[in-house]
């Protein structure tokens, strides 16, 4: 016993009286309990960091050309080039319609009404369809001989029909169905976040529904909006069923999946379609850092009523 | 929002303020018509009558869900009447939108805009109505100085106290120069040293500013010190109306005498009625109490007698006692001891001592005849027999709460002594008839919950 002779019966025998483990770990920002995360990581590591890692030395690897030759290949072939155009017409109207109509909508959606519920399923079912069977719907429906075009024709609207499929308007179309849940969703747990108080607030003292929208409701929800934002444009870039099945794959809709499937899975240049999937993921980086710098400029504090 | 109504001219035009003090304040008159509220079936607030004169400052006192809240907000333009009307010096407003009708509103929880500085949100109003840069800066900078805040007004709300933080609400509210402010229970979250220092506040700001201000609250004692007139609501009706005085003095009802204070409400028969003293015992108990009002008693009724803690004394000797009983709770008050004291039947008796009292003592309790108010059987309400869980006033927590309505008379100052002693005469007319014909209501007991509250 070489402890102070304090009320030694509780302190095992030989045991300095100093904190227990945990607590000394937890002092240098150490959660034993966190060795838990331990086998998920490792999957991580697996299927994600190291085939990432694989892909990123393979694309230095091309057949010919040097290290860079496969990125080089990917910017001098104007085809492959005009796929960065391509994506980015595709995801950036689709995510910024996405988030721009799930704010009016979750704005009026926040009070209670009649058949809200309803309208709410109706808003979220997409979500839970593939987007192949999206793709297939939109084929059906909107094709030249579909529902929509024959509605149109009997109504005598149109003389011929509307090219709706196999261009870059249906895959738009299918951006759109399939991601508006997520950004409905999204936005509308910011907004029921913000206290309603604030805006009653902003009624007193003479602010009519636009005011309080541009003044409070909007502000205090611009970093959702942009996080929601950020979340639509990352599923929009990916974008690949849709623009094979409803899209133009060798033309308006040659988005850089698709190019990079090609190099690898039809003309087997495994070294030329990891380049252009590092370019797809350096690119949509870009757009994501962007978003972030700008979300950290905002006020990102509380949206409760208390301030 | 391009055509502003009268009402919110008025909060236009810019100050004319000379010195500290403001002549009067914008509004002739606030009259309530039979305002009501009804959530389907339930009805929230029963239709009220009041009118409430310029300068005036009026308390809404009752329980929570008595329908104090959803009167400020109907008068606030945030929930629609149910039926009645508001006017305003003779104009309708109950039908025009909470941003046009130009209240001043202060919220329980402060709702200030979290994203934008101290300076912004007092300024949010004024540049929702277009007033010139200049001005707003000027205004801004002479409230948030009388709110003592000048030195925050860069900071977020959220570096605020909850004391600071209740000042910016408030500083919002009265810079827009409202004919009206609404007040709900603006010091509730607050602790209480800091209740008490503003309270002061916003008395000080109601005189300097010259507003009128609607006042909601559930502490007896705030609206006692604050209000030059006071609403006390139960279950969604008017138990009464009156000046802190006349509540204090003469309740209506057992209601609003277990809000006054008075913690003893006794159940008990009438033994014998002679004119106004009464007296009343059942079981342990026995009585010379004073009826309240014209009321009629007859032998062997059921009656409520209320009696402060403070008008119950421990009896001298060859006194006549009204109960015998045991000391089982003692609190000590400083220079006095609260004794919550248990007759042999199970009454329970709130009473101050001024000398050593220990529970297990046995004492003998007197109360003076004029001290101790009967009400008719038909005023009292369900929870009379047990008058701790009806209403916990705050006066149990003041070491010297009868400094309740005197305390108000020295708050007030010369100023608005006088106003109020004017204004509770010309406005009489409206008033008996409200609060006679709500203390004849009250009688049914009703104690439904609020329940949208």
């Amino acid at each position: 016993m070489s402890g102070p002779a304090t009320s030694g019966a509780t302190i095992p025998a030989g045991s300095e009286p100093k904190a227990a483990l945990r607590h000394r770990l937890a002092e240098r920002g150490v959660d034993r309990t966190l060795l838990l995360v331990l086998p998920a990581a490792l999957a991580v590591i697996a299927l994600f960091c190291y085939p990432f890692l694989y892909g990123l030395q393979l694309s230095f690897q091309p057949a010919k050309g040097g290290a860079l030759g496969a990125y080089r290949q990917f910017f001098s072939e104007p085809f492959s080039r005009k796929s960065i155009w391509a994506t980015f017409s595709l995801a950036l109207p689709a995510s910024l319609i996405n988030v721009g109509v799930s704010v009016p909508i979750s704005y009026r959606m926040r009070r209670e009404f009649r058949g809200k519920r309803l309208l709410l399923a109706l808003l979220v079912v997409p979500i839970t369809l593939g987007t192949v069977l999206t793709a297939e719907g939109i084929l059906e429906f909107y094709g030249p001989a579909g529902w929509f075009n024959r509605t149109l024709h009997l109504l005598g609207l149109a003389d011929s029909p509307m090219h709706l499929t196999m261009n870059y308007t249906g895959v738009l179309l299918s951006l759109i169905i399939s991601g508006f849940p997520f950004a409905y969703l999204l936005t509308h747990s910011y907004l029921s976040g913000i206290h309603p108080s604030l805006e009653k607030a902003a009624s007193t003292l003479g602010a009519g529904w636009w005011q309080r929208f541009r003044y409070i409701t909007f502000p205090l929800l611009l970093p959702g909006l942009l996080t929601t934002f950020s979340l639509c444009f990352v599923l929009a870039f990916a974008v690949f069923p849709s623009a094979m099945m409803v899209g133009d794959p060798n033309g308006s809709t040659h988005v850089i999946s698709i190019e990079a499937y090609q190099a690898a899975l039809e003309r087997f240049d495994y070294a030329q379609g990891s380049a252009d999937a590092m370019i797809m993921t350096a690119l949509m980086l870009v757009v994501l850092v962007a978003v972030a710098v700008l979300r950290s400029r905002l006020y990102r504090g509380s949206t409760g009523g208390k301030g | 929002m391009s055509t502003v109504t009268d009402m919110t001219a008025s909060a236009r035009t810019p100050a004319t303020r000379a010195g500290g003090v403001r002549a009067a304040s914008q509004l002739g008159e606030l009259r309530l018509r039979g305002m009501s509220r009804a959530y389907g079936a339930y009805t929230a607030l029963h239709p009220l009558d009041l009118t409430v004169r310029g300068g005036e400052f009026v308390a809404l006192l009752g329980p929570s869900g008595c329908g104090k809240t959803t009167a400020l907000n109907c008068l606030a333009g945030l929930l629609p009447l149910t039926a009645g009307e508001i006017l305003l010096d003779g104009k309708r407003v109950d039908t025009v939108p909470p941003e046009k009708r130009g209240f001043g509103m202060v919220f329980q929880n402060y709702a200030l805009f979290p994203h934008l500085t101290v300076r912004a949100n007092v300024a949010f109003g004024l540049k929702m109505r277009g007033v010139p840069k200049a001005e707003i800066q000027r205004r801004v900078e002479e409230v948030l100085r009388l709110v003592r805040l000048g030195e925050h007004a860069h900071k977020h709300p959220g570096q605020l106290s909850g004391g600071q933080q209740q000042r910016v609400a408030i500083a919002r509210a009265i810079v827009m120069e409202p004919p009206l402010v609404l007040m709900d229970e603006p010091l509730s979250n607050l602790d209480a040293a800091l209740r008490l220092e503003m309270r002061s506040e916003i008395r000080r700001l109601h005189q300097e500013f010259g507003l009128t201000t609607l006042y909601v609250t559930h502490d007896q004692e705030e609206a006692l010190s604050l209000a030059d007139r006071l609403v006390v609501l139960d279950a969604g009706r008017v138990s009464q109306i009156g000046t802190p005085a006349e509540l204090y003095e003469h309740p209506a009802d057992p209601h609003v005498a277990a809000f006054m204070g008075y913690r003893n409400l006794l159940a008990l028969e009438v033994v014998s009625a002679r004119g106004p003293e009464v007296v009343a015992a059942r079981r342990g108990l026995r009585l010379t109490g004073t009826v309240v009002g014209d009321a009629r008693v007859t032998q062997g009724q059921q009656v409520t007698v209320a009696i402060r803690p403070e008008d119950v004394r421990i009896a001298e000797e060859g006194e006549p006692r009204v109960a015998e009983a045991v000391a089982e709770i003692v609190e000590y008050h400083g220079r006095v001891l609260h004794v919550e004291a248990v007759t042999a039947d199970g009454d329970r008796v709130h009473l101050r001592a001024g000398r050593e009292v220990r529970p297990g003592d046995a004492i003998a309790l007197a109360v003076d005849a004029e001290r101790a108010l009967v009400f008719g059987a038909g005023g009292a309400p369900a929870g009379a027999a047990e008058p701790g869980g009806s209403a916990e006033p705050g006066g149990s927590a003041e070491p010297d709460e009868p400094g309740g309505p005197e305390g108000s008379a020295e708050s007030t100052g010369p100023a608005t002594l006088a106003k109020s002693a004017d204004s509770s005469e010309p406005g009489d007319s409206s008033e008996p008839t409200a609060s006679a014909e709500s203390t004849a209501s009250a009688g049914s007991g009703e104690s439904a919950e609020e329940g949208s509250r």
